[in-house]
């Protein structure tokens, strides 16, 4: 029920996490953070399996981040993609999959927003917008109607506010509010929201 | 329901003409009945050889990916791009090396071969079986639809642009009818020195 929400705009990509850590029926936590910045200017944003999901974004910042240390150049976006999506579809096959979903943007150098959906089975798809597990139900009617190519951050900010709307009203479960943050070519940042 | 082959959904298919094949394939990516991207291409090409792939859409872009890096060492090993019929017998064998664990895809090759210019198209199961065809092949969700409107409107050596109307609306009739197919379609018409891509708008339901 964790939800997972990624808006590409015209020079950045805005990402919103629900902050309840839920496990069975309880919500263990109401701060919780479902990001990793895996560079400077590339984030993840990951649900599934608890203890799957952590594991796995390490495991991938830490790859991203040798990168950056060996070749003297960081990872873009879509390249961060490919080898994250790599790394699940191998897994796929293995005796103990990861079961994670996951949202990739970043800004590119010359500052154009990314986004990329990937799911446990090594299913990659970019697109301007996206979400995982049951919020997509609820968001991307709304997001299908109101986004336009090239939106400013202040129409993102705006279109994120009705899916939260939509999400509080019909989620069955309180998720204690959304973590916003933003990736452009200043870097990555929380936004009050 | 679970099944792998019809979580995500598409379609495709190929014909032959007179000296001349087209392959053509729907833009969904689904997951179960949540449409997920109207951008999701499944025909690929390595050189003239046309390559469809439907199926888990994750065994989709790998077998594409193995099959790029295949046909690239090929090409640097021969010094010439493989071709149609070689291509066909490339894929059967690397997915039968998978026969107890196998790619979930269906493909579809289609392509003129560069010395005789003679149209090839053939289909195998995910195994690998080779379905070699003279007329049409088909593949993915809406098939048994797609059998249904080639088996009506194909007719043998249609020149090209009557081969464009004839894939064309075989797959727009048949995804019509598939509730996984759909949202957009892609046509491939190549000739001996021309080749087209098409977008077609389709329905958007």
């Amino acid at each position: 029920m964790d939800i997972i929400l990624g808006i590409r705009l015209k020079e950045s990509t805005l990402f919103a996490t629900s902050k309840a850590f839920t496990r069975g029926i309880s919500v263990l936590k109401a701060t919780d953070d479902k990001t990793i910045d895996l560079n400077t200017h590339n984030m993840m944003a990951y649900t599934g399996e608890s203890g799957d999901t952590t594991q796995f974004a390490e495991h991938i910042k830490a790859n991203v981040q040798l990168f950056g240390l060996r070749e003297g150049y960081d990872m873009e976006s879509s390249e961060i993609a490919s080898f994250v999506r790599n790394q699940l579809a191998t897994s796929l096959r293995s005796r103990k999959p990861y079961q994670v979903q996951v949202l990739i943007g970043g800004a590119n150098n010359e500052g154009e927003g990314f986004l990329s959906m990937i799911d446990y089975l090594g299913t990659r798809c970019d697109l301007p917008y996206a979400a995982h597990g049951y919020a997509a139900f609820y968001t991307m009617s709304l997001l299908d109607h109101h986004y336009k190519d090239d939106i400013s951050l202040d129409d993102g900010l705006r279109l994120l506010k009705l899916c939260e709307e939509e999400l509080t009203k019909r989620m069955p479960m309180d998720f204690k509010g959304l973590n916003v943050k933003i990736v452009d070519k200043e870097g990555i940042r929380t936004i009050d929201f | 329901m679970s099944d792998p082959s019809s979580i995500n959904g598409g379609t495709a298919v190929a014909m032959v003409g007179k000296d001349c094949i087209a392959i053509a394939s729907d833009m969904r990516l689904g997951s179960q009945s949540l449409g997920v991207s109207n951008n999701f291409e499944k025909i690929f090409n390595y050189d003239h050889v046309f390559f469809g792939l439907t199926g888990l859409a994750s065994d989709v872009i790998t077998v594409n990916e193995n099959f790029r890096t295949k046909t690239n060492l090929y090409k640097m090993r021969e010094e010439r791009s493989i071709e149609p019929e070689k291509f066909a017998n490339l894929v059967s064998s690397s997915l039968y090396e998978r026969r107890f664990g196998p790619w979930f895809v269906g493909p579809i090759v289609a392509g003129l071969n560069s010395k005789t210019g003679k149209p090839f198209i053939c289909g195998f199961d995910s195994i690998g079986c080779i379905d070699f065809a003279k007329d049409f092949v088909v593949s993915g969700t809406a098939s048994d639809q797609l059998f249904g409107m080639c088996e009506a409107l194909y007719e043998p050596n249609l020149e090209p642009e009557d081969l464009f109307e004839c894939i064309s609306q075989s797959l727009l009739n048949a995804a019509d009818r598939d509730a996984l197919s759909g949202w957009g379609a892609v046509v491939y018409i190549v000739t001996k020195d021309k080749v087209v891509k098409r977008y077609l708008k389709s329905r958007q339901d």
